[in-house]
């Protein structure tokens, strides 16, 4: 099977390199989306086939240097992942083809150099999948570069790609030890102890972050996305992100052993928290669909990181039966998080390319338009907002579940940090919530805000395709997360390699020892039967024969002659519903700012109200770091002004400096 | 470099012998006097460096290439390696004769400097000469112990101490000519550590002698541009005269 693994990357990497010649055909695209549907689901089929029978052993990979190749389960769950995700972008794909000789050959590369990464066995690998990545989802951020703000968000996006590599590397390095055995298997022989511990957790936190999007490195999601193709930020915020995360959890909680401290799980915990907080709370108040969807990434990959950072906590602690909780809510999310984030990418692709905006204050109204995108992506909403019974509800409610249980550890300060964390992650799922609320409503609900809007339809049928598969998988995930627990429970076994109780069912999910339950299928007939019953007595209660009529009409008045939608400002805009968020919470995280400009007494000109907000990360992150940028290159600049005899001066001092460390070292 | 790992390799000494001979030991021949070429190197360049008059200078410096020549040479019988004869007579003939010949002419044709004007005083550069030597020694004797032979580690020490020399001259002087010859004396040492590993390729040391050559034209012609447009051979009025400006 691993064969059929190698022989499915060989395949993707001849799709990209046969891209460039075949481009000028017409089938060129429909033929590559084609391809990589196909390995979409070979990848897929694999994952699931290893959580079924087994972990594969090490193969070497054929391509002259050492370089070796496995799935063991945490790998397949990933693939899985990966696959599911990459079927539902490839199937969008095949009606909105790329078609830029450089894109055709980028995207398999992207599902190549993902697949790499998840079937590494060694560091080297690794880090070759995941630049390969990198550089190919770059080229596809890049893709509309005519445009002032896509080169930007793509600049932008190397950087944090680069920031990645400069950090995963040394990593890797210092977990090969002073012996170089970059295997996964001489890894974790010798885990790292001490200093070398400590600053393989920060490097990894900064590096596999920057990629997942956790919180002080997020800056690049919510400009990447919009920037890339629909379906390629379908595949970025559903895949690339949890390809990140599986890399923080084979590093941190599965290479390092399991005998680190209980402060290893922290900053992931710390950091997730924050995620989940500020992202959620950014959704509710971007005005841009893909914008909103990007941040609403941020605060799941968020709830993911505290899931992962909870379990090392709990296995430090010796409570292996809520480490294996927290683990399993933490995988059980992703996987979730990636159907229903795929969903919701490629259901606003297909809105912007109907209504050819994405501009929540250019939309509206399009359930009556598209009621096949608008069914699949409430769906999605709801999951997103995690509503029972559907996928999202059931990896939060373990999540916190998980969260709960956290005094449980004994120590003080974990158990206040427990509550804080406990505190954040509810007030991200509401938020959430309510920024779900307001995409719907604003896309979908009300009257068309534009002629466009108004004359939007439903997409071709792979397109409907791409978005009922994902939509059946998120009704089907939500039903039967107790088995889906199951399947992961070899992936939780390598995370944890001991103490994880057997605590899942058909029917029903237990939490750990404790006493909560949640029975999904018998939720969703109780819903089903309570819903019928309001249906029937409403319908019982209400007259024959209902008649529309323009009663008293919400506030809507009768479409002037001169606007025949209606006039738009008789409607919620988009910054209008985020107003009250903004107010409560903006002012502190997101220095937000209102201010009302009057004009003069007499003056006949409106008065003007400006708001806005700043990401944090840009005033504390990154302009201090431009500073310093353009500090270093004026002072670099100085060196080229050096009079001959101190250019002279500077190698001779630098080969004394470092012979005198080489005399140094051999003297100790 | 290349040792052949068939040879056992005594703890300290020469290694195996050549011509039959039996192997080298501390108080060899070859040894002393491999030693007595390179130390003799190394003292030219404390002398490069006290010199004040430029004539002294070149002098200095051809005495330096023909001890170089000689320890060429004298490593060539040692190691019965052809070779090493070609690097000798190469580094005699442009080291030892025509260099130094080339730059009395341009002395004699430019007639002016004939003193040598110090950026660093002849006692503080004598100075740290001296420690240059001493940490090169410290770096390079434990580096190579129980590695290499005898004759190669203490060859290595002279050759870095030159070469760190040759760098101290380039810095310490503000004359054209004396840095060219510091860039040349640099070019010693390294000479110098090449023919005193064993295996070391022809080409790359006459690669190195066709360099060294290139190197003392373009100095050359720096110098008589330097000499033309701006009437000095003092290398800080450069300092003024980069980028595109005026």
């Amino acid at each position: 099977m691993l064969t059929a693994l190698i022989l499915t990357l060989a395949g993707l990497g001849l799709l990209a390199a046969l891209a460039v010649p075949l481009a000028r055909f017409a089938w060129a695209g429909l033929a590559m989306h084609g391809g990589c549907l196909l390995a979409s689901v070979v990848l897929a089929g694999c994952g699931l086939a290893v959580l079924l029978a087994g972990a594969l052993p090490v193969q070497a990979l054929p391509i002259g240097v050492p370089a070796l190749v496995a799935v063991d389960a945490l790998s397949a769950w990933f693939l899985l992942l990966l696959g599911l995700a990459g079927s539902c972008s490839a199937l969008f794909g095949l009606s909105h083809p790329l078609v830029a000789p450089r894109l055709l050959a980028a995207y398999p590369l992207f599902l190549a150099g993902m697949a790499l990464t998840l079937i590494a066995a060694d560091g080297f690998t690794l880090v070759l999948g995941f630049e390969a990545m990198s550089i190919a989802s770059w080229v596809l951020v890049a893709a509309d570069h005519a445009q002032a703000e896509n080169r930007r968000a793509a600049r932008r996006y190397l950087a944090f790609a680069l920031l990645s590599g400069i950090c995963l590397v040394p990593a890797i390095g210092l977990l090969g030890g002073v012996a170089g055995d970059l295997s996964f298997a001489g890894i974790r022989a010798a885990p790292p102890q001490g200093w070398v511990a400590v600053a393989v957790l920060a490097l990894v936190v900064v590096g596999a972050g920057a990629k997942a999007g956790l919180v002080p490195l997020h800056n690049w999601l919510p400009l990447a996305h919009p920037a890339a193709p629909s379906h390629v930020s379908a595949l970025m915020s559903a895949a690339m992100t949890k390809v990140a995360i599986y890399v923080l959890a084979r590093l941190l909680l599965d290479l390092s052993g399991p005998a680190q401290p209980l402060w290893w799980g922290v900053p992931l915990l710390v950091l997730g928290a924050a995620s989940a907080v500020l992202g959620a709370l950014r959704a509710n108040l971007e005005e841009n669909a893909k914008t909103l969807l990007a941040c609403s990434t941020i605060e799941n990959i968020g709830l993911i990181c505290i899931g992962l950072g909870l379990a090392a906590c709990f296995r430090a602690a010796d409570l292996g039966v809520l480490a294996g909780l927290a683990a399993g809510a933490a995988l059980l999310h992703a996987l979730n998080h990636a159907m229903f984030k795929s969903l919701l990418f490629l259901g606003m692709g297909e809105v912007a390319h109907a209504a050819a905006s994405r501009r929540l204050d250019r939309l509206g109204g399009l359930i009556h338009a598209m009621p096949w995108t608008a069914g699949a992506v409430l769906v999605g909403v709801a999951a997103a907002a995690s509503l029972p019974p559907l996928s999202g509800f059931a990896s939060e409610w373990l999540l916190l579940q998980a969260l709960l249980a956290a005094w449980r550890v004994g120590d003080l300060a974990f158990q206040v940090l427990g509550v804080a964390v406990v505190a954040a992650a509810a007030l991200a799922a509401a938020l959430a919530a309510a920024a779900m609320v307001r995409l719907f409503g604003l896309v979908f609900l009300g009257r068309p805000r534009t002629p466009r809007a108004a004359g939007a339809v439903d997409g071709p049928m792979p397109a409907r395709l791409a978005l009922l598969l994902p939509a059946g998988l998120t009704i089907l995930f939500g039903l039967l997360p107790g088995t889906l627990l199951g399947l992961a429970e070899g992936a939780v076994q390598v995370l944890l390699p001991f103490g994880v109780a057997e605590r899942s069912g058909f029917a029903m999910v237990r939490v750990g020892d404790g006493g909560a339950r949640y029975w999904p299928l018998a939720l969703t007939l109780l819903l089903a039967v309570v819903g019928g019953a309001i249906w029937w007595l409403v319908r019982r209660r209400a007259p024959a024969g209902v008649a529309r009529g323009p009663a008293w009409d919400c506030g809507f008045i009768a479409p002037p002659q001169h606007l025949p939608f209606g006039d738009p400002v008789t409607q919620p805009s988009a910054a209008g519903f985020g107003q009250p968020l903004r107010r409560m919470l903006g002012g502190s995280l997101l220095a937000a700012h209102e201010s009302v400009v009057m004009p003069r007494p007499g003056d006949p000109a409106p008065a003007r109200l400006t708001s806005g907000y700043a990401d944090p990360s840009e005033a504390w992150l990154l302009a201090p770091l431009a500073r310093w940028r353009d500090a270093l290159a004026v002072w670099a600049e100085k060196l080229r002004d050096l009079p001959l005899t101190a250019t002279l001066m500077l190698p001779f001092g630098t080969l004394v400096a470092l012979l005198a460390l080489a005399a140094w070292l051999e003297a100790r | 470099m290349q040792i052949p790992p068939t040879q056992p390799s005594p703890p300290h000494g020469g290694g195996e012998g050549f011509r039959g001979r039996p192997a080298m030991t501390f108080s060899d021949t070859g040894y002393d006097i491999a030693h007595l070429l390179g130390g003799g190197i190394l003292l030219l360049s404390f002398v490069l460096l006290y010199q004040r008059r430029l004539e002294g200078v070149i002098t200095a410096f051809a005495i330096q290439g023909g001890l170089l020549a000689a320890a060429a040479a004298w490593q060539g019988w040692v190691q019965d390696e052809p070779g090493l004869y070609v690097t000798a007579f190469l580094a005699f003939g442009a080291k030892a004769l025509l260099i130094p010949l080339a730059l009395r002419l341009l002395l004699r044709r430019l007639g002016l400097h004939r003193t040598v004007e110090p950026a660093l005083g002849i006692g503080p550069s004598l100075l740290a000469a001296a420690a240059l030597v001493g940490l090169s020694v410290m770096v390079v004797l434990p580096v190579t112990a129980g590695q290499a032979q005898a004759l190669t580690r203490e060859n290595l020490a002279l050759a870095l101490s030159v070469v760190l020399l040759g760098m101290l001259m380039m810095i310490g002087r503000r004359n054209a000519i004396s840095q060219v010859i510091g860039l040349l004396s640099l070019e010693n040492g390294l000479i110098l550590a090449a023919t005193g590993v064993r295996g070391m390729p022809l080409v790359v040391e006459l690669s190195t002698a066709a360099l060294v050559l290139m190197l003392a034209l373009v100095a050359g012609i720096v110098v008589f541009l330097l000499r033309d447009q701006l009437s000095t051979l003092d290398t800080h009025v450069l300092d003024r005269q980069r980028g595109e400006g005026p």
